[in-house]
């Protein structure tokens, strides 16, 4: 028989019991449907990770000093006293390092314009914003000859400019930190919150110099942020730096040298082990939605042996009958598999079609606010892969009862009632 | 000539459990091209057992089997079905037709399993061809449940018909139909027979076997009597009888 008519012969079929074979096919399409969505948002969720860390820079590495230890109290990584600027000025002559700023930083008090607000003290070097890919908004970065001369200058986050300036351009005035006054030179662009959800823009940066003898007074950094060339370079720049660090530290390895790329398979491998994981949980709804295909196959079989007999007796071989029931199988699985993609992919926009009408109601519930914040990517790979596993799931669960049929006695089967 | 059906003593045999039962015991038998029998028997005689036999439904347990000049004793599974398919018309008791499907597809049904494909409007005219043979061309697009036993079972003889086989078997043709329908069977039967279709029936019915040309008689599974029909009836003249008669109680 040909592929065409015996397509139109399953049609037909599936016609005939059309509430059965919706009712069929919805445990496809529950399955494939449920894959795609879990894949969509678990996606999204480790795309948003990685976009949030590739926001902290390209290609950086940070050196933390050790931890500090006095009597039992154990201060974490960047307690200890260990890491001096000079450690930084050596690792500038390490070759494919492009870019160093010793960090330290402290939360204080500022004021400015008669407000006051609570904000973290950055002590940078100008290479700052390169090495965190942060552009300037307006003014500029100090330089290094603010550095060397201690100066007062700062340069504002947008959430102090906000909270400070509302309203107005803070470049040229002043702000008070612990009553020293420093000179705004810049502002930078609004960066947004990091990987932990802190606001990355709720800062102030100053020059390492001033911070350490005017804000602080302390001859030590907390960490040295280092850019390397290209990505290829990283694992280079990391060795060579903590071989120059160890000379420098006479053999004791008090600080560590991390990369970027460590932070950021951390911080996606959860939402990774979380992808794998409601995918796993959604295709076993896919094998419920297998083993329905298989039952309802049985029971058509059983109901329509006379009819298998027929065809036996008017000449249709073993193969034909085969034939005809798995179409019938894997027609039900593939198009409730591609209800199920079409289902699975615009769960989410629908979600925040809803959310958004339910949101000029003010009546948006929170789980529904929720899941229209999440982020979601469908890939292709995935809509391919979900629609082939059906298809899939229709041949191996139509085989054995087509394979039965096909495997009927005519006599028998034209003598069934 | 050579025969449709040629049975060299044929046996049938069924291993069930523990007693074989030897539903066939040697059966020869020859059936020439524009013969019209009828198998007769009482139930258990081997009726059925050697129909289905001659049917290509099932193989012969001993002896061998001629239809048409090719032995088919020894053909395998989907042999025996494209021999069914070609060779072969089948007309059952009930009907047997595909529920919620047109007379006409009913009709298409073997050509959509012959192994050369043909195109649709050539199924579609050669199911209409036949089944105006049969007297049902304006019938062609009602569904089973639309049709009365007798034109049911016209629709089964057109399928039967539509692959131009060499025998047309039926069995029990007008089990399932009141007298007068089933005298309008046998005349499409032996319209048929006398156009040259081969006719083989099975029935339990004397008279319905004495529309045909033939009767050959099974007891125990072996041939009891083979002889011509004697005083045979002419489906037309009994209609034409039964109707006078019908008018006649209507008059009085």
């Amino acid at each position: 028989m040909r592929v065409l008519a015996t397509i139109r012969l399953a049609i037909r079929a599936l016609r005939r019991n059309k509430l059965r074979s919706i009712l069929t096919m919805l445990g496809i399409i529950i399955g494939v449907g449920s894959v795609i969505a879990a894949v969509s948002i678990t996606t999204g969720a480790t795309k948003q990770v990685e976009d949030r860390v590739a926001s902290l820079g390209q290609n950086v590495i940070t050196v933390f000093s050790g931890s500090f230890t006095g009597g039992a109290m154990r201060g974490g990584w960047g307690s200890a006293p260990t890491l001096k600027p000079e450690d930084s000025d050596a690792i500038a002559t390490v070759s494919n390092v492009v870019a160093v700023s010793p960090e330290v930083r402290d939360r204080d008090q500022i004021l400015a314009n008669g407000l006051n607000w609570n904000t973290l003290i950055l002590g940078e070097s100008p290479d700052y914003p390169q090495i965190r890919n942060w552009n300037i908004a307006s003014g500029g970065m100090f330089s290094d000859q603010d550095v060397r001369s201690v100066g007062k200058v700062a340069v504002l986050g947008q959430t102090v400019v906000d909270q400070l300036f509302p309203g107005e351009n803070p470049v040229g005035q002043t702000i008070r930190i612990r009553d020293i006054p420093f000179k705004i030179v810049g502002v930078l662009e609004p960066k947004g919150f990091n990987l932990f959800g802190q606001d990355q823009d709720d800062t102030v940066l100053v020059p390492y110099t001033s911070h350490m003898k005017r804000i602080d007074r302390r001859t030590f950094v907390n960490s040295i942020q280092v850019e390397a060339a290209t990505a290829k370079s990283i694992e280079q720049v990391q060795n060579d730096i903590n071989n120059v660090l160890l000379t420098r530290h006479r053999g004791e390895q008090d600080f560590t040298v991390r990369t970027q790329l460590e932070i950021a398979q951390a911080m996606t491998a959860t939402s990774k082990v979380m992808s794998v994981l409601l995918a796993a949980i959604a295709s076993v709804s896919l094998i419920v939605g297998g083993i329905g295909i298989m039952n309802i196959m049985l029971v058509s079989v059983t109901e329509r042996t006379r009819e298998i007999g027929i065809r036996m007796a008017v000449g249709a071989r073993a193969r034909d009958i085969l034939i005809q029931f798995l179409v019938e199988a894997v027609l039900l699985s593939s198009i409730g598999g591609l209800t199920g993609i079409i289902l699975g992919i615009s769960a989410s926009p629908a979600a925040k079609l809803i959310a958004k009408i339910l949101d000029k109601f003010e009546i948006t519930p929170d789980f529904l606010a929720q899941f229209a914040s999440w982020p979601t990517y469908t890939s292709y790979t995935i809509v391919f892969v979900a629609f082939f596993s059906s298809a899939l799931v229709g041949i191996v669960s139509g085989f054995y009862p087509a394979w039965k049929a096909s495997q009927l006695d005519p006599i028998d089967a034209l003598r069934y009632e | 000539m050579n025969a449709v059906i040629q049975l060299d003593d044929v046996h049938k045999i069924y291993h069930t459990g523990e007693v074989d039962v030897h539903a066939v015991r040697g059966v020869s038998l020859k059936i020439f091209p524009g013969e019209f029998v009828a198998l007769m028997g009482a139930s258990g005689s081997g009726k059925s057992t050697l129909m289905n036999m001659i049917g290509c439904l099932d193989r012969a347990s001993q002896g061998f089997y001629l239809l048409d000049g090719t032995d088919v004793s020894k053909l395998n599974r989907d042999e025996l079905a494209d021999i069914r398919n070609l060779k072969i018309g089948f007309v059952f008791q009930g009907f047997n037709l595909l529920a919620r499907t047109s007379a006409a597809e009913n009709t298409e049904l073997p050509m959509l399993y012959v192994r050369h494909h043909l195109q649709s409007h050539e199924r579609r005219e050669r199911a209409l061809k036949s089944l105006e043979i049969v007297g049902l061309a304006q019938r062609a697009d009602h569904h089973p449940n639309q049709l009365s036993g007798g034109q049911q079972q016209r629709v089964a003889i057109a399928r039967a018909l539509v692959n131009q086989p060499a025998l047309l078997l039926a069995d029990e043709p007008t089990g399932n139909l009141d007298s007068q329908t089933s005298i309008e069977i046998m005349g499409v039967f032996q319209k048929l027979n006398d156009a040259g279709i081969t006719i083989v029936m099975v029935t339990h019915e004397l008279d319905i076997a004495s529309y045909t040309k033939r009767t050959v008689i099974l007891r125990d599974g072996k041939i009891l009597t083979d002889e011509p029909v004697k005083n045979r009836l002419i489906a037309e003249n009994e209609l034409q009888k039964l109707r006078a008669a019908q008018q006649a109680v209507q008059l009085a």
